[in-house]
């Protein structure tokens, strides 16, 4: 991964994997209670989706705010667009938007 | 003048919100890794304002982030975000 810039390496994560949530710490231990409530509405919705952990890399976690042109953690990926933090991910899961979101993008079952 | 005093002052500057209220949850997340021990670390913000209409979600809140630039690179740690429309906070309230 030499020479690999952290744009390079979110680029490819968002790509490759259909769901990707930046968060602190993992889905089984997160470490902040916004990432927390982001993993349980994903949880209860049975999405699969990549937990990246941005404490673990401090060029990470600042390469992700930079990215996104977002202050804050955590941060939801779909097929590699930005949906939003914790925040905007329960209030579309609360109208049901997430949930049509997630089913037009293939990723929820109909 | 506190920190919340100086995110109103500008948001209410910038964005004509017909009402603003924010709110300090600091000492929910006292001891927390980024909490300020002198608090006004986190904080939750409902703006209604005509400025967000046929603007998104990811784009309301960019607005409001952009505003509170300063305070989210220093002292704010977390910031919750409400943002309406007078419309969508009319068809919330009670009938």
């Amino acid at each position: 991964m030499t020479g690999t810039t952290v744009n390079d390496r979110i680029t490819q994560e968002i790509t490759e994997n259909p769901v990707v949530l930046y968060m602190k710490g993992t889905p089984m231990f997160p470490q902040c209670g916004f990432s927390a409530a982001v993993v349980q509405v994903l949880s209860d919705l049975g999405v699969k989706f990549k937990g990246i952990d941005v404490t673990v890399d401090p060029s990470l976690r600042e390469g992700i705010k930079q990215f996104t042109n977002w202050p804050t953690i955590p941060q939801l990926y779909v097929k590699g667009e930005f949906v939003g933090g914790c925040d905007i991910v329960r209030e579309m899961a609360a109208s049901g938007e997430l949930q049509t979101m997630l089913r037009d993008k293939g990723v929820l079952a109909a | 003048m506190t920190i919340r005093e100086g995110m109103e002052r500008k948001l209410a500057g910038a964005l004509a919100p017909q009402s603003l209220e924010i709110i300090d949850q600091s000492h929910r997340h006292a001891g927390h890794a980024g909490a300020n021990p002198q608090g006004e670390s986190h904080f939750h913000v409902q703006i209604v304002s005509q400025a967000f209409a046929g603007k998104s979600r990811v784009e309301r809140q960019r607005m409001v982030h952009a505003v509170l630039a300063d305070e989210l690179s220093g002292r704010v740690h977390a910031l919750t975000l409400a943002t309406l429309t007078p419309e969508e906070a009319a068809a919330l309230r009670p009938a």
